[in-house]
């Protein structure tokens, strides 16, 4: 069924995240709270997390395109995504913006 | 259910049944709406109820509107329309509820942060759904007092059950027992439940209804308390002029502590310049006088790192709070123990901070001795870095951040604010305490947590009578969680007619390095030659945060007492226990002991003469930071505070680094 085989091409595809460090125990938290009184929950996140983490790394691409990069402002959207994605279990993500911070905080552009 | 009957039936107490943990309500206020929603939905699932919003204005307004609807706060830390530290603080002064923080951010310094405003807990993102099982016991605790005991002890039950994770059930466990305690408690509080009437809750009989200062009542306090003048309002004054019926003294006054803490925190770096430079004027020993201390009492709580521990001389107070000085003030003689040992754990400052602002008033009355000046033992809330945990948070915290290099001029000042103990009255308490908290704070530079401020000066050379010089444990700082100890020093120096001047020396070194304290001893009772100097010196020690050696060190007027004291000394501090009163300390001088990093300033006077206090002041001085200059004030009628300087420091130089002396406290 298509159903069924969407579903199991979905799991494994969250599995192939979870090994790869992309997604971390978090998510299955998320995936955890996910019951009947709260059907697409995880859906939900998701989307709003997707929307939501775009509109900062658009912010933050921009950023980094000026020539003097203002990187408070940029350090705190970083934080921002960092809490966004950690609380989602996004950690490849999470990871990279420690990353980020780091090298913002070293002022270094090209990090 | 068997609860409801005992309750009474009041709504309240049916819903309190319930609340506990389950259908808890929370209100959850993030900017960011993933972690919110995310966190909202976590919190379903422990069934608490949940609000949640993404503004913290509306959070504000949501909870003024209605205060009993929540029990429970979680905030963000970052949010762009408001600081969540400033809600957090708002939130705990006026709804009085438990607020949470959270955060991306581990750093340590916001989450002393978050602990000197006040917050029950610091939550790092992401939140795990464990962690938010336990934040109902932050509840629970902040309804200790009232006669929930029963309910908790039902909750407890049911808690148990009904979250049922296995996380919980460990602490539910535990927390039973806690709940009992508090059930019996409770019962007996029964009766004191009536008479604490919530203003807006029906009266129970067993539960103590939590008063809710709403904003006008908040009003109506603040205008009372200007009223009478911040020193001098009192609960049971306040409360009359507030004329609001169903208020009871104590609301009042742990409100009014609350209060005190805010304000000392605004005001403290700027009044701390001020009061250092007040307080030299001064010459009065301010001392704190440990009894009066008591009113630190309040402060205990406040340090839970207990590092303020007063080491007072002869009754420690082992809380962290302050150094008190007031058992060392029994000690001795005059009892004058100012040393406010301002425990350097930043954490703590700022609860000693809080202490402090309460203190003051309460020290100030306290003088006993001729001089009026207590310095109160200014909760150097050395809000070093880290945030004082106590909530107590020194108020002087504010000051911690103040800055290193403040602090340590302030150290200097502080000294001579302390100094001006010399001239009788001349409070040093400084209004707030600042000066102390200055020093507080430049010892915070130290950072070492322990932040001993001790200003516990004072030693007001009494005119001959006795100097009641308080030694005030300089704040020693502790190197990074030395001597967290606040150290008081609460040299007393009362110098009897005979010239024998007591001088208590409450150290409490945490980190005494044996060998500092030996050779500070020994340099003191060489001091004494001069005269029969009764120290007393309570060296609390603060390696012991809780148990602060006090040392009191009976000085006998004869320089044996030296000796003895630096045997004492040394036995002290090679086990940082505290010397018991066999050990005189022979704290003819006063000496300042600067721990570095854990600097603790003994100024021990012994002074004699008022002169003992300047000297001390100058060891102080001296002792820059990093100096442990034992003031050698004996030796010299004037001890020279130039003692200080390390080679004059005992004999060896008090170089304590980790002198706890004071530090532990």
């Amino acid at each position: 069924m298509d159903l069924a085989a969407l579903k199991t091409q979905l799991k494994n595809f969250v599995q192939s995240m979870f090994e790869e460090g992309v997604l971390d125990n978090q998510f299955s938290q998320i995936q955890a709270l996910q019951d009947s009184t709260n059907p697409n929950f995880v859906e939900e996140v998701i989307t709003l997390f997707c929307n939501d983490a775009e509109k900062i790394i658009n912010e933050i691409n921009r950023n980094l395109g000026y020539q003097n990069v203002d990187f408070s402002n940029l350090d705190s959207y970083v934080h921002q995504l960092k809490g966004s994605s950690s609380s989602i279990g996004a950690n490849r993500l999470k990871l990279a913006c420690a990353n980020l911070r780091q090298a913002s905080d070293e002022r270094n552009k090209e990090g | 259910m068997t609860m409801e009957e005992k309750m009474g039936g009041s709504n309240r107490e049916d819903e309190a049944l319930d609340r506990f943990p389950v259908g808890m309500r929370v209100l959850a206020v993030d900017d960011d709406p993933i972690c919110l929603k995310v966190l909202g939905t976590l919190l379903l699932k422990c069934q608490y109820q949940v609000t949640t919003t993404n503004q913290a204005i509306s959070a504000l307004k949501m909870l003024r509107e209605n205060r009993n609807r929540y029990d429970l706060v979680i905030s963000d830390v970052n949010m762009p329309d408001m600081d969540g530290f400033k809600l957090l603080e708002l939130v705990g002064l006026e709804m009085d509820l438990p607020v949470i923080m959270l955060s991306a951010h581990s750093d340590t310094k916001l989450v002393m942060k978050g602990i000197t405003h006040g917050a029950c807990d610091y939550l790092l993102k992401p939140v795990r759904i464990e962690e938010l099982k336990n934040i109902w016991q932050h509840v629970v605790r902040r309804k200790k007092p009232d006669s929930k005991d029963r309910v908790n002890a039902q909750n407890q039950d049911k808690a148990s059950g009904g979250i049922g994770e296995a996380v919980q059930t460990s602490t539910s466990s535990s927390d039973q027992k806690f709940n009992k305690k508090r059930k019996d408690q409770n019962e007996d509080e029964e009766d004191d439940g009536e008479d604490n009437e919530h203003e807006n809750d029906d009266p129970s009989t067993q539960k103590k209804p939590r008063v809710v200062w709403s904003v006008e009542l908040h009003r109506k306090f603040v205008a009372a308390v200007n009223h009478l003048g911040l020193d001098k309002a009192v609960p049971k004054k306040i409360l009359d002029l507030m004329n609001v019926e169903g208020l009871t003294r104590e609301n009042v006054a742990s409100h009014l502590q609350k209060y005190r803490l805010y304000l000392k925190r605004l005001s403290s770096v700027a009044t701390q310049q001020a009061n250092m430079v007040a307080a030299l004027g001064g010459k009065d020993p301010s001392y704190l006088r440990m009894g009066s201390l008591d009113g630190f009492g309040d402060f205990r709580t406040l340090t839970g790192s207990g590092r303020l521990s007063s080491a007072s001389l002869s009754s420690y107070q082992p809380s962290g709070m302050f150094g008190r000085l007031n058992s060392s003030a029994a000690l001795n003689l005059r009892g004058i123990s100012s040393g406010v040992i301002q425990q350097g754990h930043p954490q703590t400052l700022s609860n000693s901070i809080n202490g402090l602002g309460k203190i003051q008033p309460v020290g100030l009355p306290a003088n006993q001795n001729q001089n009026g000046t207590l310095f109160q033992g200014i909760p150097t809330s050395i809000e070093l870095n880290q945030l004082l945990q106590n909530k107590s948070a020194n108020h002087f915290g504010e000051l911690n951040p103040v800055n290193n290099p403040n602090v340590f001029g302030v150290a200097t000042n502080f000294p001579d604010a302390r100094m001006t103990v010399g001239s009788s009255t001349s409070s040093l308490s400084t209004p707030s305490g600042s000066p102390l908290l200055l020093q507080a704070n430049t010892q915070q530079a130290q950072r070492s947590g322990a932040f001993g401020n001790q200003s516990s000066l004072d030693v007001a050379s009494l005119n001959q009578e006795s100097f009641d010089m308080g030694v005030h444990g300089f704040s020693n700082f502790v190197d990074n969680g030395r001597c967290h100890e606040n150290w008081q020093n609460t040299v007393q120096l009362s110098s009897f007619p005979s010239n024998s001047l007591s001088t208590c020396e409450a150290f409490s070194h945490e980190q005494l390095h044996t060998n500092n304290l030996q050779e500070s001893i020994s340099w003191r009772s060489s001091h004494l030659n001069d005269n029969p100097i009764d120290l007393s010196a309570s060296m609390a020690n603060a390696g012991l945060e809780d148990s602060r050696g006090d040392m009191q060190c009976q000085i006998s007027p004869s320089n044996n007492v030296i000796h003895n004291i630096d045997y004492a000394a040394k036995q002290q501090w090679g086990e940082n226990s505290s010397f018991a009163g066999a050990d005189s300390l022979v704290a003819g001088a006063p000496y300042v002991q600067h721990l570095e990093a854990g600097k603790l300033a003994f100024n021990t006077k012994l002074r004699s003469n008022e002169d003992i206090l300047f000297e001390q002041r100058k060891p102080q001085n001296e002792f820059s930071q990093n100096n442990f200059e034992t003031l050698d004030v004996i030796s010299s009628p004037m001890i020279k505070p130039e003692q200080y300087n390390e080679t004059g420091m005992m004999e060896g130089e008090l170089g304590y680094d980790s002198f706890p002396l004071g530090s532990c406290i």
